[in-house]
């Protein structure tokens, strides 16, 4: 196998421990071009899988011929749900989607077949030559449709497959505080604002294709090079559908170019397997940036209707919100986004009366799963929007009213969970506001790329106006709602070169947030040592869950830091049994065991010797529980973080064009235990932000997809995303290793209703949809 | 059909070409070339940007046979074998511009060429000059500080063969 750098150990020498800003370990090899990402893997005799995607959004299969595909010289082999030796069904959370279409397609581009060939162009011609007929349905693609199947139909038909028990709904869940929402409530508030939003179908867009190399092994097993979110997950998915047990199924991390929750589902998984499996060669698919978009779920779209209540002097009194989030052809993670979506509806807000629903749907539209902010984004878009729209009817400045009902330490969420950790939502809006402004746009000198429509030289400053806004939002860290949500690390001391060296091994997926740079600086943290090596993440060792829900600095840094505390009480315990020493100040600095009383005692390479210490340990956060399916209630969330925005925009009112002109972040990150990583984190989850805000939509038409290219969905520029000061506050979570809080999802929340607010400032139109295009501003 | 072109200062022969290869398929599948990357292949990200005869390209977008006798410079060929990493690259790293690093190898090509042309460039120029390459991890702050930080070094130390 060629290109394989970066699945072998990397060994890098620094001083810094937590808290500083080492470089990457993987850096040199990704400026290089030697990091060997998914779609760079290259083997001996292997062959290109592809597959044949649907055409419809809804339609049954009559019939699939591949004998003239099969035909094909090159072609080693063509495979249909047929030929799938195990389970045909597959899933996060509900096993409800087939490996390769059964007799229904339920998207536009479902899989339907599958082949192996010895060039991309013999896939591609092989593939135009499976005929299949289909007899093509309407597809149920609004709300009211999947509301009603009795009149529109199923998109699983009742009784088919496992997924099916309500009807078109995947999935619900209320929550309901104080005394609900009723008349009497109501009457309560002396000022009620509501409003209907609108968030469109966003895609993650990481820029490494989906890609892997499957290869099969002698003893009848896989051996699969892959660029996922969670290798054991994918594993455990995977392995039933090629009837074979879990530990001939062997995962290997291979580079991977972003996630952001679009690769927490499997994409060519299966498909290389199988092809594998069949023709017993490598396989290896890579998929074009068309079939990407086919190829993984996006965020929900979603449809909210809220309504706050307040006193004259702007205490929230009551909330009511209905959240219908379009969950697409399968479930994937449809229910814990419900589960997110429903309980941090409210945002950082104490609220004594509240009452809300959210409902994700089955329909022919694409599936809709994880992506950053997961559920939560599309409801802070609307609280705060609400918030703007209150202080607006109250007269009162929209940062003063959020700070009077922001939540703090103690506050009790309407889940009744009470928030016991540090949650200085008031402070994050004050640091935010209290940062310098930009300068006003130099009219006078106008430089054409600083305007609305930049370089398209749309626009030299006429109608031009500036407006500046405000949000905040609140996330969970980790999975949720009972999940026990394990990692596991391994840690290894050993001696090399007369150096102590400490070895990391998880299962990590590193997906460029840089979980593996921090590996290294609790290691060298927890052990005093310089040198530390970075395993590549495979199966070989335990789970360490999901490289999402801002969760793996918190999980699987806390079972390093548990690994490698457990390998210094082990050298700890030999140097008491060689040495007898008594005390129990030991501590391990610069590659020595110290002594707070008595200085030096002698150096790690002497005390370990020819011995290596190699300890794996488990790392579990505490116990939460399911919310009550009737209300909501339970201690449901691991953790919470919050993030603040301000956004100045310049919008030319003539042409509808927005120019955002800065975007300021403060985040409450508990220990920044690495200040570079964290601050790029913030500034790319707000970017994505930004995106939602003024750009990205997949545009569906009957359920079929418009723009899957990069020509027609647009993910920000250079020239579209602008300055971005981040202020971080360290305040430390008492329940969290270091004091940490995920931080990667946070800032996506509140970057988007703060531009649309501040597009709202200049231009005082109500905009309650985002993307917000032109013609929303232009009236056309 | 039969390419023979100079990739990072070496003569190279490709085999059995298809006419619809891009040169991108040609240095990534057939020369073990695989530090371009392919996002799009479509012209639109800026991932698989390399020099073709000194100028930035997107070799998604060149078919093979286009660079018959022609120079390819990738981001295999910007260190010095002699001197490390290009200023470029090592400002990528120290400034934190690299995440997954997908977008990274075009980013390199596309900012040594306007180091080349321009060692100071204002940060306008610098967003002009970047706004064909896409990046969705960093947010660009960090690319900015990386290419600031190049063309401080570049400019500072004009001995450093480029
Ligand atoms: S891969 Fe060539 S521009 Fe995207
Ligand atoms: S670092 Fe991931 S795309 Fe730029």
């Amino acid at each position: 196998m060629r290109g394989e750098k970066n699945l072998q150990s990397i060994t890098t020498a620094h001083p810094d421990g937590i808290g500083g800003s080492p470089l990457r370990p993987d850096g040199t090899l990704k400026v290089r071009g030697e990091f060997a990402y998914s779609s760079d893997l290259w083997h001996e005799d292997m062959l290109w899988g592809m597959a044949l995607r649907a055409p419809h959004a809804r339609a049954r299969i009559i019939s699939v011929d591949i004998s003239g595909a099969l035909a094909t010289p090159g072609v080693h082999a063509v495979l249909t749900h047929d030929d799938i030796p195990g389970s045909k069904y597959y899933g996060l959370e509900i096993q409800d989607q087939p490996a390769l279409a059964i007799d229904r397609i339920r998207y536009h581009g479902e899989a339907v077949a599958i082949v192996a060939a010895d060039h991309p162009e013999t896939a591609r011609r092989a593939l135009a030559k499976v005929r299949v007929e289909y007899e093509v349905l309407p597809p149920i693609t609004t709300e009211e449709q999947c509301l009603d199947p009795e009149t529109y139909g199923y998109v699983h038909e009742p009784h088919e497959y496992k997924a099916h028990a309500s009807g078109n709904i995947v999935h619900q869940q209320k929550v309901v505080s104080g005394r609900g929402v009723d008349d009497e409530v109501r009457a309560l508030a002396d000022v009620v604002v509501s409003g209907d939003y609108e968030v469109g179908m966003q895609d993650q867009a990481f820029l490494g294709p989906e890609s892997g190399l499957a290869v099969p092994a002698e003893d009848g097993g896989i051996d699969l090079y892959i660029a996922t979110q969670w290798l054991h997950v994918d594993r455990e998915q995977i392995a039933p559908v090629l009837g074979l047990p879990e530990n001939k199924v062997r995962l290997t991390l291979a580079g991977v170019g972003g996630a952001f929750g679009g690769r927490e589902d499997l994409s060519m998984q299966i498909h290389a397997c199988l092809l594998a499996q069949r023709t017993g060669k490598p396989v290896k698919i890579v998929y074009s940036r068309e079939e990407s978009f086919f190829g993984h779920v996006h965020r929900h779209p979603a449809r909210l209707h809220y309504e706050h209540g307040a006193t004259r002097d702007g205490k929230l009194v009551y909330m009511q919100a209905r959240i219908v989030l379009d969950g697409g052809a399968y479930a994937s993670a449809s229910p814990a986004v419900v589960g997110n979506a429903s309980s941090l509806s409210v945002g950082p807000y104490e609220i004594p009366n509240v009452d809300v629903l959210a409902v994700a749907l089955y329909s022919n539209n694409p599936s809709c799963g994880a992506m950053r902010g997961f559920g939560a984004v599309q409801a802070c878009f609307a609280y705060e929007s609400q918030l703007d729209k209150l202080a607006a009817a109250l007269g009162m400045d929209p940062v003063e009213l959020r700070q009077l009902n922001a939540v703090s330490q103690g506050s009790f969420l309407p889940t009744g969970q009470q928030i016991d950790a540090p949650a200085p939502v008031a402070t994050l809006l004050q640091k935010v506001k209290d940062l310098p402004l930009p300068p006003p746009l130099d009219l006078a000198h106008p430089d054409i790329r600083e305007m609305p429509g930049a370089l398209s030289n749309t626009s030299h400053g006429e109608g031009i106006v500036r407006g500046v806004g405000y949000a905040v939002g609140l996330k969970n860290v980790g999975f949720s709602e009972g999940f026990d949500d394990y990692s596991t690390a391994r840690v290894r001391l050993e001696v090399i070169g007369g150096e102590p060296v400490a070895m990391v091994h998880t299962a990590m997926a590193e997906v460029g947030q840089g979980g593996v740079t921090v590996h290294g600086q609790i290691a060298r943290t927890e052990l005093g040592v310089e040198r530390v090596t970075i395993h590549p993440a495979d199966t070989a060792v335990g789970s360490a869950g999901s490289t999402s829900a801002s969760r793996q600095t918190y999980m699987t840094g806390g079972a390093v830091k548990l690994a490698a505390e457990a390998v210094r009480q082990e050298l700890f315990r030999l140097g008491r049994s060689r040495y007898g020493w008594t005390g129990n100040d030991l501590s391990l600095v610069g590659g020595k065991v110290v002594s707070a009383s008595a200085g030096v005692l002698v150096s790690i390479a002497d005390l370990l010797g020819d011995r290596a210490i190699d300890l794996t340990r488990e790392h579990h956060h505490r116990p939460t529980v399911p919310f009550d399916k009737e209300t909501g209630q339970g201690f449901g969330h691991v953790q919470y973080t919050f993030c603040a925005h301000r956004a100045v925009v310049d919008v030319d009112v003539e042409l509808g064009l927005v120019k955002v002109v800065e975007l300021a972040a403060c985040q409450d990150v508990g220990k920044a235990l690495n200040p570079l990583s964290v601050v790029g984190q913030i500034q790319g989850g707000s970017t994505q932000g930004l995106g939602l805000a003024v750009m990205e939509e997949i545009i569906t038409r009957e359920g079929k997809v418009r723009n899957p290219s990069f020509t027609d969905y647009l993910i920000p520029t250079i020239l579209d995303t602008p300055p971005q000061p981040v202020e971080i506050m360290e305040l430390a979570d008492p329940h969290a290793p270091y004091g940490l809080r995920g931080v990667g999802e946070a800032p996506t929340l509140s970057s988007t209703p703060a531009i649309v607010s501040a597009i709202r400032a200049a231009t005082g139109l109500a905009l309650n949809r985002v993307p917000v295009r032109p013609e929303h501003l232009t009236g056309t | 059909m039969r390419v023979t072109f100079t990739a990072n200062g070496r003569e190279v022969e490709a085999d059995d070409v298809w006419e619809g290869e891009s040169l991108l398929y040609v240095l990534r599948e057939r020369l073990g070339l695989p530090g371009s990357k392919n996002a799009c292949e479509q012209g639109e990200c800026g991932s698989c940007t390399v020099y073709l005869d000194g100028a930035p390209v997107c070799s998604c977008l060149v078919a093979a046979g286009q660079v018959q006798d022609r120079a390819v410079r990738t981001v295999e060929g910007l260190a010095d074998p002699e001197h490390g990493l290009d200023p470029v690259q090592q400002a990528f790293i120290d400034a934190g511009a690299v995440q997954c690093g997908f977008c990274t190898p075009g980013l390199l090509v596309q900012t040594h060429d306007l180091l080349e042309r321009e060692p100071q460039p204002s940060d306008n120029d610098i967003r002009e000059a970047l706004s064909g390459n896409l990046c969705r991890c960093t947010g660009y702050e960090k690319i900015m500080d990386a290419v600031r930080l190049a063309s401080a070094r570049v400019s500072s130390t004009p001995e450093v063969s480029r």
